[in-house]
C-alpha cells in the first residue's frame, strides 16, 4: 500500500476525539434489545466459550490450582459434542511453566499478565524484565497494564514509550494493553487511553485488571469498540479488543457479541479478534447450550467447577 | 545551551515514535495484503468497509400474536356505548406489512358527528363540568393504570395496525402514552397553582383529530389535558390506524367514565371537517399535516371555536466539529430512521461541518448498513413498514425528484420483505437549500445532507424554512449550545440528543408548524379560558 509513512499523523493525544455519556449508554442499552433465540442463540454461545480465556489471577495460585483449571479449559463439558475450547488460559508469570506443560498438545494460548500486575507501579526496567520472563516461560500472549498515575498526570508520551517498550520485550508474543477503565473514570479518558495504546502497538485493548470496580461495562466497551474502529479506518490495522470482569451471565455475553457484530462487524467475529476475561462465564454458557438441546435448565451441581 | 539538548532529544524521541508506528503498521499490512478478501468494497483511503449483515445471522424473533382480542367489526363509540354508523357504511384498516385487511371500521357522516357532540355536550354541561376536580383525576388515573396493564395486548395492536416496530410501540409508544394519563391526572385538581391568581375554567366541547404516526400516543396527548381540565371530547383517530384508539374506547367503557365524555368516532377527512365544521364545539385540536391545518384554521376564522395546531416540520439536525461524533452519527439515526421516519419533528435535514463531513458520512453509512429492515412484528426490526400505499407513493415521488434535482442517493442494502409497505433507510449528498428535498415534508426515512462552515451560515440555514417544529444540535461546546439554541426558530431543540420526550416536556412548533403546545403546565392552556 502506498506511503505509509505519508499517511502517518500521530495525533495529538490531548485532541482524542469527545465522548459523549448520556449518548453511548443509550446506545450500549439498545444492543440489549436485540432478541437472540434459537440457532443464533446456539452459534453465538459456542462462539462465546471460543472467546474465552479462563483466568486465575489470585495471590494464592499453586501449580495445583492451575493444572486443574488448564485440565477444565480442554474438558468443558466432554458429554456435549461439538464443543468449542477456550481460546486461552491466563495466570501470572509464575504459572506460564505449568500452564504450558498441561495444555501441550491443545491449541489454547497461554497469555500472562506481566508488568507489576495489576497496578503497574513499577519502575520501567522491572515491568520489562517481568514480560521477559513471562515471555520465556512459554506465554503465547501477554497482557500489560498501562501507567495510569502516569496517564492521569498528563504524560502521554511516557505511557505511549513505555507500551512501544513492552511490544518489543514480546517479541512474538501478542500483546494485549490493560487500560484499567475503572481508574480512568470518565469516556474521553478511555477513549485517549485506546488511541494511546494502539497507535502504541497494542494487538489487543482491554478494559480492566479485574481487580478494580467498575470493570468491563458495555459503554466504556462501546468506545474502545469505536476507537478501535477509527483506528481502523485510519491506517488499516485490526485491533482486537478483550472486556474483562463483570461478565458471568450468557445473556451479557450475547449482548456483548451483538455490540461487536454492530460495531466492528464480520471480521472480529472471532478469537483472534474479540475476547472476555471471565472465569464463571464458561459454566453458564454450558448451561444455557445445554438447556437449548434438553429444554430444560439442569442444576449448576451438573457443571464442574474447577 | 540545555534547551537545545532538550528540543533534539524531544525531536529524535518524535522520530522514533514516528517510524516505529510506521514499521508497526507496515507489518500490519503485508499481513493484510495477503488475505484473501473477496468481499472487499473500498472507500477510505483504500482501507476495505467494514461488513456488516453478513456472518452471525439473527433468528426471527416475532413478537406473540396469540393473546390480542381484535373484534371482526368496530362501530362507532358514542355515549358510552359502541352504535352503528347512520350510512350503515364500514372500511378496512389494513396491516401495512402484510397487506392484509384486519377489522372492518365504521364510518361516520354528519348525523353520527352531530350525535357525538350532542353526547358530549350533554356529558359536559349535566355531569363533567359538575365533576369534582379529583374525581375527574380519579378516572385519568384509572384510565392510565388499564393502558399499563394491558400494555403487550396495545403494543402488538400499534404494530400491526401501522406498521410501526413492535420494539418502538412496547417501549417508547405505548409507556409514554400512559404516562400523559398519568401526568393530567395530577393536574386536575390543581389548577390553581398552574395559573396563580387566576380562576381557569374549562371550555366545553372539543374536537380532537389525529394522524397515524403515533396513534395512542396522540390520543392520549389530545384526551389527558382536555379531560383534566374538564372538558368533554369527541376524536377522530386516523383512518389507516383507527384501532388502538377504539380499543381505548373499550377501556373508557370499562372503567366507567361517564357516559358521553369520551367520544370516538371513526372515518376520513370528511368526517374530520364535519367535527371541525359543527357549530357547537368550543375547542378544536389538530395534528397532522400543515396542508390541512391551513384547510382548518380557514374553516374556524370568524367563529368563536379556540384552535391548537401541531402541523409538519423539516427539522435541522447540525452536526459540529466538535461534536462527539459516534454519538451524533446515533443521534441522526433516530431522528430520521426510527418510526420509518414518520415524525412531524424528525431531523430530516442534516448539516455537517464540512471539516467532519467525510467522517461523518463514513461512520452514518456503516450505522445505516446495521439497520434491519423488516416484519415489524419481529423484536430485531429496526425499520417496519410504511404506513400505507399512498404514503410510499409520496416517498417515492420525493425520491425521484431528489435525483432529478441532482442529489446523489446512497441506500443500505439490506434486504426488504416483498410484500407490504417497505423502504430502506435512504440519504442524499449533494443537496443544497434550494432542493426540493430539503424544502418540502416527505415524511420517511429519507434524509438530506448539506454542508456547513460557521455558526452563523448554519443558524440561517436551520431557520430558512416555512416550518419550526424542532432541531438538534450537536458539539462538545456548553456555550455553543446555548448559542444555537437560543437562535433555533423551533419549537422543541434538542442539544446532543433527538427525539427525547417526556409528559412533562411541552411540545409544539413555530410558524407553519403551528401553534399551542401540548404537554407540560403549557398543555393545560390550551383547554381552558384563563
Amino acid at each position: 500500500m502506498p506511503g505509509v509513512k505519508e499517511r502517518i499523523v500521530i495525533p495529538d493525544f490531548r485532541m482524542s476525539p469527545r465522548v459523549d455519556q448520556v449518548g453511548v449508554e443509550e446506545r450500549a442499552s439498545r444492543f440489549t434489545k436485540r432478541s437472540i433465540k434459537k440457532q443464533s442463540k446456539v452459534e453465538g454461545l459456542k462462539l462465546v466459550l471460543s472467546m474465552i480465556d479462563l483466568t486465575t489471577l489470585e495471590g494464592k495460585d499453586t501449580p495445583g490450582k492451575v493444572k486443574q483449571l488448564c485440565y477444565k479449559a480442554k474438558h468443558l463439558l466432554d458429554n456435549y459434542q461439538g464443543l468449542p475450547t477456550v481460546a486461552a488460559v491466563c495466570v501470572y508469570p509464575s504459572m506460564v511453566r505449568v500452564a504450558k506443560k498441561s495444555l501441550e498438545g491443545s491449541r489454547i494460548k497461554i497469555a500472562s499478565v506481566a508488568t507489576a500486575f495489576p497496578s503497574g507501579q513499577a519502575p520501567s526496567k522491572v515491568k520489562i524484565e517481568d514480560t521477559k520472563f513471562a515471555v520465556s516461560e512459554g506465554a503465547d500472549e501477554v497482557d500489560m497494564v498501562i501507567s495510569r498515575g502516569k496517564f492521569l498526570a498528563g504524560e502521554y508520551n511516557f505511557v505511549f514509550d513505555e507500551i512501544a517498550a513492552i511490544k518489543e520485550a514480546c517479541g512474538e508474543a501478542r500483546l494485549k494493553v490493560i487500560l484499567e477503565t475503572g481508574e480512568l473514570s470518565t469516556f474521553d479518558k478511555v477513549r485517549r487511553a485506546s488511541d494511546i495504546a494502539m497507535y502504541a502497538g497494542a494487538d489487543f485493548i482491554k478494559t480492566s485488571t479485574g481487580k478494580v470496580q467498575p470493570a468491563a461495562t458495555m459503554p466504556v466497551t462501546l468506545v474502545m469498540l469505536e476507537a478501535i474502529r477509527d483506528y481502523y479506518y485510519s491506517t488499516g490495522k485490526m485491533i482486537g479488543m478483550k472486556p474483562a470482569g463483570g461478565i458471568s451471565k450468557s445473556k451479557l455475553a450475547l449482548h456483548y457479541l451483538v455490540m461487536l457484530n454492530e460495531v466492528l462487524g464480520e471480521d472480529w467475529m472471532n478469537n483472534h479478534w474479540f475476547r472476555f476475561g471471565a472465569s464463571s462465564l464458561a459454566n453458564d454458557v454450558l448451561m444455557q447450550l445445554v438447556k437449548e438441546k434438553t429444554g430444560v435448565y439442569q442444576s449448576g451441581d451438573y457443571f464442574p467447577i474447577d | 545551551m540545555d534547551l537545545q539538548k532538550v528540543v533534539s532529544s524531544l525531536q529524535l524521541a518524535r522520530e522514533k515514535r514516528v517510524s516505529y508506528i510506521a514499521s508497526n503498521l507496515k507489518e500490519s499490512q503485508m499481513s493484510t495484503a495477503t488475505k484473501k478478501n473477496k468481499k472487499v468494497s473500498s472507500n477510505n483511503n483504500g482501507v476495505p468497509k467494514l461488513k456488516f449483515n453478513s456472518g452471525w445471522e439473527y433468528a426471527p424473533a416475532p413478537e406473540s400474536k396469540s393473546h390480542i382480542k381484535l373484534k371482526g367489526r368496530y362501530d362507532l363509540f358514542i355515549n358510552g356505548k359502541f352504535v352503528k354508523p347512520s350510512s350503515g357504511k364500514y372500511f378496512e384498516t389494513i396491516n401495512p406489512a402484510t397487506e392484509e385487511p384486519i377489522a372492518e371500521i365504521a364510518e361516520a357522516n354528519i348525523a353520527d358527528v352531530d350525535k357525538a357532540v350532542k353526547a358530549a355536550r350533554n356529558a359536559y354541561e349535566k355531569v363533567w363540568k359538575k365533576t369534582r376536580a379529583a374525581e375527574r383525576a380519579k378516572y385519568i388515573f384509572r384510565l392510565s393504570r388499564m393502558i399499563q396493564e394491558r400494555a403487550r395486548e396495545f403494543a402488538v395492536i400499534e404494530t400491526v395496525d401501522g406498521g410501526k416496530t413492535i420494539r418502538e410501540s412496547r417501549d417508547v409508544d405505548i409507556p409514554l402514552a400512559a404516562n400523559h394519563f398519568f401526568y393530567y391526572a395530577g393536574w386536575a385538581d390543581k389548577l390553581e397553582y398552574a395559573f396563580p391568581g387566576r380562576v381557569p375554567s374549562s371550555l366545553g366541547v372539543a374536537g380532537q383529530i389525529i394522524p397515524w404516526n403515533f396513534p395512542l400516543l396522540m390520543a392520549a396527548w389530545k384526551i389527558a389535558p382536555a379531560l383534566a381540565t374538564g372538558n368533554t371530547v369527541i376524536l377522530k383517530p386516523a383512518e389507516t390506524t383507527p384501532l388502538t384508539a377504539l380499543k381505548l374506547a373499550e377501556i373508557v367503557q370499562e372503567s366507567g367514565l361517564p357516559e358521553g365524555v369520551v367520544n370516538i368516532i371513526t372515518g376520513f377527512g370528511q368526517t374530520g371537517a364535519d367535527i371541525v365544521n359543527h357549530p357547537d364545539i368550543d375547542k378544536i385540536a389538530f395534528t397532522g399535516s400543515t396542508e390541512v391545518g391551513k384547510i382548518i384554521q380557514k374553516a374556524v376564522a370568524g367563529t368563536n371555536k379556540k384552535i391548537t395546531l401541531e402541523l409538519g416540520g423539516k427539522a435541522a439536525n447540525i452536526i459540529f466539529e466538535d461534536a462527539p461524533l459516534d454519538q451524533a452519527v446515533e443521534g441522526i439515526i433516530n431522528g430520521i430512521y426510527f418510526n420509518q421516519g414518520h415524525v412531524c419533528c424528525a431531523g430530516s435535514r442534516l448539516f455537517v461541518q464540512e471539516s467532519v463531513y467525510n467522517i461523518v458520512l463514513r461512520k452514518l453509512k456503516d450505522r445505516m448498513e446495521t439497520l434491519i429492515v423488516g416484519d415489524p412484528l419481529d423484536k430485531n426490526t429496526d425499520i417496519g413498514a410504511i404506513n400505507s400505499k399512498t404514503q410510499l407513493n409520496t416517498i417515492n415521488k420525493y425520491v425521484s425528484i431528489g435525483k432529478k434535482e441532482g442529489a446523489e442517493i446512497y441506500q443500505s442494502s439490506c434486504p426488504i420483505p416483498d410484500k407490504g409497505f417497505f423502504f430502506r433507510p435512504t440519504l442524499f449528498t449533494n443537496v443544497a437549500q434550494s432542493n426540493r428535498i430539503a424544502q418540502e415534508e416527505i415524511f420517511g426515512p429519507v434524509l438530506a445532507v448539506q454542508t456547513f462552515r460557521t455558526d452563523e451560515e448554519v443558524i440561517e440555514k436551520a431557520n430558512n424554512t416555512p416550518y419550526g417544529l424542532s432541531a438538534g444540535v450537536w458539539t462538545d461546546k456548553g456555550s455553543k449550545i446555548f448559542n444555537l439554541t437560543t437562535k433555533m426558530r423551533a419549537g422543541v431543540v434538542w442539544a446532543n440528543t433527538y427525539n427525547k420526550f417526556d409528559p412533562t416536556s411541552p411540545f409544539g412548533g413555530y410558524k407553519e408548524s403551528g401553534f399551542g403546545r401540548e404537554g407540560g403546565l403549557h398543555g393545560l392552556s390550551a383547554y381552558l379560558k384563563v
